[in-house]
């Protein structure tokens, strides 16, 4: 049995909140080439800022965003024009149900 | 173990063409694909179908499958023939996303567990450790009070015979105090060792268990609370839960059900802390004693009152 003491603990960040990532990191986290990076930025999937790749500073929720726009476009053998499309779909759904819920029309 | 109909899963008949297989895999794919359903299940059923789309949608490992026979239906208790698979040989490849240590027990032992290809455009071995992602479910107390959780991961790995085996790896967590739903947590040098190189960075993606109470929405909680007519008619301070404890609420005389009433700062901490809305139900009594019925025939008599009114009725 694992007891408290057994188990190394660990002190962590809230990735949206603190974090700012630069285009090495997203590589990393997304496993791939910072090609694929660069084209969701040409697309204006993710905005960093910064003037050039090298100096890109992206916010911590921009992670997600590209692993969603990778996963879209593997799985659903979209292009990444579409994929870009499906994001900015599913942003306008997310922020219409947050106003219907707020209007208490769930 | 049980069996798993894959045509029922892919919902095409057992004489589909190839085509139509493919194109029925696409379209369910974009409907449960869980980045974009809401549906509750909708992780399972991706998985199911990326499996079943694997055997259905590889002319070699289909026939293989049918094989089996029409007989068996989907659940139903399962033993592979001692025959089956003797003069089959699977080429492999091409395998939709997802990794080998989430197949079925069912898909495993008849194809085996090999090794999946593909994924994210996989970078080639970097001299650093890759970073892990994976998800979280905390209750909605932990974000309020900050808690520490033992999580359990099960990482693939490669076993001495090169099979895809699930280790388990054990962490204690801090989740940190104010962490919404679908935020990340992020554990520096938790992912896998590198060549020489520092270690990937583990990434936790937090879910909120159903709470009986509460439900959260970014910063602010939603609590549905039952009140009687003459506390809404009447108005009334009563009793509230909070995720951080028992506090009072004024209810205005005249509040109608579906009222949302707002407790400032009593959601999910934070700069600055989330709300509490608390939305009222208007609960009526029961008329199952004689008293009761009694009273409610009087205020049909005395109150005079017409809720369909505006409908000219």
């Amino acid at each position: 049995m694992n007891t408290e003491n057994s188990v190394p603990q660990f002190s962590i960040c809230i990735l949206e909140e603190q974090t700012q990532l630069t285009l090495a990191d997203l590589c990393r986290a997304c496993a791939v080439h910072e090609e694929r990076i660069i084209e969701l930025v040409d697309m204006g999937v993710l905005e960093p800022q910064g003037r050039e790749p090298a100096r890109w500073v992206f916010g911590g929720a921009s992670l997600n965003r590209a692993r969603v726009a990778m996963r879209l476009q593997r799985d659903l053998e979209i292009d990444l024009a579409g994929a870009a499309l499906a994001l900015e779909l599913l942003d306008e759904i997310a922020s219409l149900r947050a106003r219907l819920r707020a209007m208490g029309g769930e | 173990m049980e069996f798993k109909d894959y045509y029922k899963i892919m919902e095409v008949k057992r004489d589909a063409t190839q085509d139509e297989i493919k194109r029925s895999y696409r379209k369910l794919a974009r409907k449960y694909h869980p980045d974009v359903s809401k549906e509750a299940d909708a992780e399972a059923r991706f998985k199911e179908l990326g499996e079943a789309y694997e055997v259905l949608g590889d002319a070699e490992k289909r026939v293989a499958y049918d094989q089996l026979g029409a007989d068996f239906k989907g659940g139903q208790e399962f033993r592979p023939p001692p025959d089956w698979n003797t003069g089959f040989e699977f080429s492999g490849g091409g395998f939709p996303g997802g990794d080998a240590a989430d197949n079925s027990d069912f898909f495993s032992s008849l194809f085996g567990q090999g090794f999946r290809t593909g994924g994210a455009g996989r970078s080639a071995p970097h001299a650093e450790g890759e970073d892990h992602h994976a998800k979280v479910r905390i209750n909605l107390e932990d974000t309020f009070q900050g808690a520490t959780r033992t999580i359990t991961l099960r990482v693939p790995g490669v076993d001495a015979n090169g099979h895809v085996v699930a280790r388990e790896r054990v962490l204690n967590v801090t989740i940190p105090k104010g962490i919404r739903e679908g935020q990340h947590i992020r554990l520096s040098g938790q992912g896998s060792a590198g060549a020489g190189g520092r270690a990937g960075d583990l990434y936790l993606q937090v879910e909120f268990q159903p709470h009986p109470l509460f439900r959260g929405e970014g910063r602010d909680i939603y609590l549905d609370l039952p009140v009687t007519p003459w506390e809404a008619a009447l108005g009334a301070t009563i009793k509230v839960p909070t995720l951080g404890g028992i506090v009072e609420l004024k209810i205005p005389e005249g509040s109608s059900s579906g009222r949302k009433l707002r407790l400032k700062g009593r959601g999910i901490p934070g700069t600055p802390p989330g709300d509490c809305y608390v939305i009222l139900a208007i609960a009526l009594p029961p008329a199952d004693t004689e008293a009761a019925q009694a009273f409610y025939r009087k205020m049909a008599q005395e109150l005079n009152f017409n809720p369909r009114a505006k409908m000219g009725l």
